[in-house]
């Protein structure tokens, strides 16, 4: 399993820790709410709701630079918006794997 | 450039403001979670640049720019590469990021938009969803439908949806009968029912608990009665 990283905050922070620890916040505090929406969602089978969220979703992915992993989570985008789950539990890993990064932050 | 930031995520918005701050050239006004209260902003302010997220519950940024008149330069941001060539169709969009942006590619897009020039009065921005008297829009399929309230002939609540019945086409639109209230004229609509909002000059015939209104029988409440009553021209 691809494994998260802090290389894009890095990069974008430079020497600036206060925007770091600023960027560090957000995503403690973003990712759990946009993920508690999103099994929300899925748990009212409201699938195109769920395709916005996991749109949304996206960009955290790819912040922590899952970058194979973006492909899996479009792949599943694009499944929710035909009303289809297939490959709900190989995003929900991704999810699984960003959460407790974020937490060891 | 003056610029304004609107994207329904923190930390996109984020990003992008540690990208203007960095740049000499670019002062932040406002950043923005929502759409409506951009343009709000922008029936008051002159803006020369938006930062505008394609994806926001509600409104896509596609929506946005067509509720704007005369919109400034617009860089679109998107997770998404797929919206590309739709966003070169508007002379107002100058580029398109890719999230998660990086610095390189802001600065590509900020020299694009320092040597683009748009048609004239392109800095004011005018809304044209609020402060109009005859019409209102819809939101269906993430295309603004405009209606004029004196098409209008019921509004009827239907779970989480109203359905908005005019003289020509019927519409059913994600929301309650509560924000189309505010929406409607006072003088033209009345709330008749916990359900329904008729256009009192639609009126065809009365009944004691209900109105014919185009083919519809609409129900009256008790309590509404009184106030129905008093609007109409009686002999």
């Amino acid at each position: 399993m691809e494994q998260p990283n802090n290389n894009y905050i890095n990069q974008l922070s430079g020497d600036d820790l206060e925007f770091k620890a600023k960027m560090i916040a957000i995503l403690k505090r973003e990712l759990p709410e946009e993920i508690l929406i999103y099994q929300n969602q899925m748990i009212n089978n409201d699938l195109s709701e769920a395709a916005q969220s996991v749109h949304k979703l996206k960009h955290k992915i790819s912040i922590l630079g899952l970058e194979k992993n973006y492909y899996i989570a479009e792949e599943f985008e694009g499944n929710l918006k035909n009303k289809n789950t297939k490959s709900q539990s190989d995003f929900e890993a991704i999810l699984k794997v960003m959460q407790e990064f974020i937490e060891k932050l | 450039m003056n610029c304004i930031v609107i994207d329904d995520e923190e930390m996109a918005r984020a990003i992008i403001e540690k990208m203007i701050e960095n740049n000499p050239q670019l002062q932040l006004l406002q950043e923005f979670s929502n759409a409506m209260q951009a343009i709000k902003y922008l029936n008051q302010n002159e803006v020369d640049l938006i930062f505008l997220d394609i994806h926001m519950p509600d409104f896509t940024g596609f929506d946005f720019i067509q509720t704007i008149k005369n919109p400034p330069k617009v860089i679109l941001v998107s997770s998404d590469k797929n919206f590309a060539f739709e966003a070169f169709e508007y002379e107002c969009i100058v580029d398109y990021l890719v999230k998660p942006i990086t610095e390189d590619r802001f600065l590509k897009a900020i020299q694009k938009a320092n040597s683009t020039q748009l048609s004239p009065s392109s800095t004011v921005a005018k809304p044209v969803t609020e402060d109009n008297a005859n019409e209102f829009y819809i939101n269906i399929d993430r295309r603004l439908i405009k209606i004029e309230f004196a098409t209008v002939n019921v509004v009827e609540a239907k779970g989480d949806y109203i359905h908005i019945k005019t003289e020509g086409k019927n519409y059913i639109v994600h929301s309650t009968l509560k924000k189309i209230e505010d929406k409607l004229p006072k003088d033209l609509f009345l709330k008749v029912h916990r359900s329904f909002i008729i256009n009192t000059k639609k009126i065809i015939d009365i009944e004691d608990n209900s109105v014919l209104i185009a083919k519809d029988v609409i129900p009256i409440s008790h309590a509404n009665r009184p106030e129905l009553m008093k609007r109409l021209n009686l002999l």
